[in-house]
């Protein structure tokens, strides 16, 4: 283990299945096991299983819970009902992003707020400073194991250690105290991947023999472990936004492209004003996909230019694993933005030609 | 487990040097290079004419995840590049020291070879750094 990262449970896991560990916001995580290509592959075809214990979790209680929420997110929690999760941009007062997390709600005054492993301070900060009424927080991170396993194949894998009947849980809905072969998780049909999957919160000590069982039971089926590599490239395909990426104290959900999750007939919440002006007049910059025409790989902070004006960066970028171009997400500005339009990305000193394209670059078959 | 081979000279920024005739050495990136990158998917190299200084960057190797510069680990000027690295990038990753060779250079001052790591001396240097 290397001194100052912080590791999950399943650390002990990982030399068994091949992970090649990297740094990753000070956590030390595989990369990838076998190959990101082939991990990315696996997911969209069959199945794939992720440690995603770095992700924070905070336990909401109270009567005032769903106000508070509501203060907190742009989404519009009061719409949940119990067994339902949703997504949600939470911003600060100038519309900036604090964060995107799932909002669970299991009764009317009782909720988990998932958070990104590397905001769990800094939204745990924001939490409290928002904090009214009879609310009771706990940030539960520290206790609190999260598998995800993704594909058109997870059902299938999922189903085999466990009798609740898993087709019985719809896109974003979830079930308490799941009996996985013996032992309990909370399980929701979610994820980060653009395809069908499961998402499993967990005891820590409960979650290196749920990694064990499910790679078993998903033999037959080719479910490979895979790590945070393909995770990031399965994401950027389905046009997921990566916070630090895509999202940031300084972009707001709507030039992000999430104008979907913010919900302007609620009371208020915070950013509403902005929020609420740049739904109306438009914000003054866009999060494009773009195909480079010119040989070479966007990649994440290389400046686009159209002629010599700066007009953004490219968020993140990579070859497509599923289309094989080199592709990315940028944020520019406004009038640039439409389709097929020519910009300039600078790759190592070199001005290179690309178009603005749609973008998700994959979704999934229904 | 990474494989060396004996006939190569090597650099500390995981090229590969073998020596041909006529003053001229071909350069390729160590098997412990292309398995710590991961699945290469594009490759930048120097055009032909173009002059390389030792410890200098001549190109470049992307994986799915990362950008890494390649250095020359020599001086003097591109005479050949592996082309079919343009449409089967992979073939770094499949066969390093065959396929998946980068350029060939022409020396302008063969005594740089002395500078290089011998087989042995490489085999010590990535044990330290595994």
């Amino acid at each position: 283990m290397v001194e100052g990262l912080k590791s999950t449970p399943l650390y002990p896991l990982y030399e068994k299945y091949g992970g090649k560990l990297v740094d990753f916001g000070g956590w030390e995580l595989p990369v990838q096991f076998s190959s990101i290509l082939e991990e990315h592959q696996a997911v969209r075809e069959r199945a794939g299983l992720f440690d995603v214990s770095h992700m924070g979790e905070v336990d909401v209680k109270g009567t005032d819970a769903l106000a508070y929420i509501q203060k907190l997110i742009t989404n519009d929690a009061s719409k949940l009902v119990d067994g339902k999760a949703l997504y949600s941009p939470m911003c600060y007062l100038d519309g900036g992003t604090v964060d995107d997390l799932l909002v669970y709600r299991y009764t009317e005054d009782h909720y988990l707020i998932v958070i990104n492993a590397s905001n769990i301070e800094k939204d745990v900060d924001w939490f409290k400073q928002n904090l009214e009424g009879d609310v009771q927080l706990t940030n539960i991170s520290d206790h609190v194991s999260q598998l995800a396993v993704q594909g058109p194949l997870a059902e299938k894998v999922l189903q085999k250690l466990t009798e609740v009947d898993l087709s019985s849980i719809g896109f974003f809905h979830f079930k308490q105290d799941v009996n996985l072969n013996g032992l309990k998780g909370l399980v929701s049909r979610t994820g980060y991947t653009g395809e069908d999957g499961f998402e499993i919160y967990l005891a820590n000590e409960d979650a290196p023999k749920l990694w064990d069982m499910i790679i078993e039971a998903g033999k037959d089926e080719g479910v490979l472990p895979c790590g945070l590599g393909a995770r990031d490239t399965l994401r950027f395909e389905a046009k997921l936004p990566l916070y630090g990426q895509e999202l940031s104290k300084d972009i707001t959900p709507i030039e992000a492209g999430l104008g979907f999750f913010v919900k302007l007939d609620k009371p208020n919440f915070n950013g509403k004003e902005v929020l609420a002006a740049q739904k109306e007049n438009g914000a003054p910059r866009k999060l494009v996909g773009i195909e480079m025409i010119d040989r070479g790989i966007p990649r994440s902070h290389y400046p686009v230019y159209a002629g010599e004006e700066l007009i953004g960066e490219v968020t993140t970028g990579t070859q497509s694993p599923t289309l094989k171009k080199n592709v990315g997400l940028a944020l520019i500005k406004q009038e640039y933005a439409a389709l097929d339009n020519e910009v300039l990305v600078e790759i190592r000193n070199k001005k290179l030609k690309a178009k603005i394209v749609k973008a998700p670059f994959y979704k999934k078959s229904k | 487990m990474s494989e060396i081979k004996q006939n190569l000279k090597y650099s500390k920024e995981h090229e590969w040097v073998e020596v041909l005739d006529d003053n001229k050495v071909k350069i390729g990136i160590t098997d412990f290079a292309q398995h710590s990158l991961g699945d290469i998917v594009f490759v930048e190299l120097p055009e032909l004419d173009d002059e390389v200084t030792v410890d200098e960057t001549f190109g470049s190797v992307e994986s799915v995840k990362a950008v890494s510069d390649v250095y020359s680990p020599v001086s003097g000027k591109i005479v050949e590049t592996n082309s079919n690295l343009e449409d089967a990038p992979e073939s770094i990753n499949d066969d390093p020291y065959g396929a998946g060779w980068m350029v060939i250079v022409e020396l302008s001052d063969s005594s740089e070879l002395d500078n290089l790591l011998s087989a042995e001396e490489y085999d010590v240097f990535i044990k330290e750094e595994e």
